[in-house]
């Protein structure tokens, strides 16, 4: 059953940045928008494996270190070639002052 | 009796021989090298801006519509001669530089400016706009990785004779068109159908389509005006469009070739597979910074204007870049040569005492 995991402190997250978070074996990707909004998807680009925590958000976007393809954050959406496929996103929120995540 | 393939030969192909080992090894999607940049630095030299794009293709257009007033308007004289080798240098070589940047999508914020751009440089430079996005994105997975990587200007044992041709440009351009006329006609290779996911087929063989078209126009053109009675005049249809990718692209030819050949294969350091080189201003702008091309691989989402402070961020771990286009060619011609007798043999730089070592075996996750 998912549950909300802590991630970080607010202020250890800049707004219009991402961060990788490892957890249960797995790789996250947890961000803010230009707004501060907290999100949350997988940690690798569908496309090859590459940690997108690495790369650079643009607005709601993400764009992978490696080829450049681009993602939605809020839907996980592909936005860009050379990535086709989605990614997983999770709910995310901030709690006392704290970055969480449902996974 | 079991023919035992020479180690010394290599299968370029990507569904061959290497391909299967490259796979075996780790080689293939493996994870490189790179040297640590602190994430605030790397997130400002990321950072995204349509200014130096913006400016730099207003120049390229206003060089390219004055060259070419130029071209037509001195025709018949000496003083065309010069407009056309702008023009030419503009066309076919600017190209190369102007696809690669807005098919990365970092030389604009704005991605339909990088997409407007993208699909003309694309036309221009005789490359097929989706399958070569696909084929750039895996020369980035596996730069140089014999049975990967699509896009090795210099395999081995050197073809000495085609590299010298490359320059005149006619042998590149007749592979391109014999790419595009296959694709147009509905066809595309294996390799192709390796590194382009099939959901993109129909979008390849529309692009070939949509560029062939051009092209005739331009040659019905060419044949209207030669025979209304326009003579050698009747050839500027052919300056102006495809023909400036033959007798315009020894500039991308020049800068191009001296990215990897003479360096190694199959390593995942691109410290010892990619040269950077000090180059003059005008070839910096027309080769939109990629002489910075280590730098370039290790980080492909930094922007061609912002490459020459990452040179400076990261060059304490890098080998000394060449200083001059001369003096690269002057380690990569006898690297080639020596490649004739000796296919395993790869030029390889020292590095200064502050920088981590090379690595070079893969490491498997």
């Amino acid at each position: 059953m998912a549950e909300w995991v802590d991630v970080c402190a607010l202020d250890e997250l800049d707004p219009e940045d991402v961060m990788r978070f490892d957890h249960g074996g797995r790789v996250y990707a947890v961000y803010r928008s230009e707004n501060g909004t907290p999100y949350a998807t997988d940690g690798l680009c569908t496309h090859e494996h590459v940690c997108l925590a690495d790369g650079l958000v643009l607005g709601e976007e993400i764009e992978c270190p490696k080829h450049n393809g681009r993602f939605n954050i809020r839907t996980g959406a592909a936005l860009r070639a050379p990535v086709s496929v989605p990614l997983a996103t999770y709910p995310a929120r901030i709690s006392a002052g704290r970055i969480e995540i449902l996974i | 009796m079991v023919a035992i393939p020479d180690p010394q030969l290599r299968d370029y192909s990507l569904t061959g021989r290497d391909t299967i080992r490259a796979k075996e090894t780790g080689l293939a999607n493996a994870e490189w090298y790179h040297t640590e940049v602190p994430r605030k630095v790397m997130k400002e030299l990321m950072k995204r801006r349509d200014g130096p794009a913006i400016r730099d293709t207003l120049i390229w257009f206003a060089l390219l519509g004055g060259s070419a007033w130029g071209g037509i308007a001195f025709w018949g004289t000496w003083w065309a001669v010069p407009f056309w080798f702008v023009y030419g240098v503009m066309y076919g070589s600017v190209c190369d530089s102007r696809w690669h940047e807005c098919g990365h999508g970092t030389a604009f914020r704005t991605q339909w400016m990088n997409d407007v751009i993208y699909h003309i440089a694309s036309f221009m430079v005789v490359r097929n706009p989706v399958s070569w996005r696909w084929s750039h994105a895996r020369h980035h997975t596996d730069t140089i990785i014999v049975g990967r990587d699509p896009e090795i200007a210099c395999m081995r044992p050197p073809r000495l004779f085609r590299l010298l041709m490359s320059y005149a440009g006619v042998l590149d351009m007749i592979d391109s068109i014999r790419t595009l006329l296959r694709n147009a006609a509905g066809r595309l290779s294996a390799g192709e159908k390796d590194y382009i996911p099939e959901s993109e087929w129909g979008k390849a063989i529309l692009a070939a389509r949509v560029h062939v078209a051009i092209y005739a126009m331009t040659a019905a053109a060419a044949a209207g005006m030669f025979a209304g009675g326009m003579g050698w005049a009747s050839t500027i249809p052919l300056l102006l469009i495809g023909g400036p990718r033959i007798y315009g692209c020894w500039h991308m030819l020049m800068t191009g070739l001296i990215q990897h050949c003479g360096l190694a294969e199959n390593v995942i350091d691109h410290r010892l597979n990619s040269r950077t080189v000090y180059m003059n201003p005008i070839s910096r702008w027309i080769y939109w910074n990629m002489n910075y091309h280590v730098e370039h691989h290790m980080f492909p989402m930094v922007p061609y204007h912002a490459l020459p402070k990452l040179h400076e961020v990261v060059k304490h771990d890098m080998p000394p870049a060449n200083p001059s286009i001369w003096d690269a060619y002057r380690e990569a011609i006898p690297a080639v040569l020596r490649q004739a007798r000796d296919p395993g043999y790869s030029f390889r730089k020292p590095l200064p005492p502050t920088a981590q070592p090379y690595k070079e075996v893969p490491t498997r996750g």
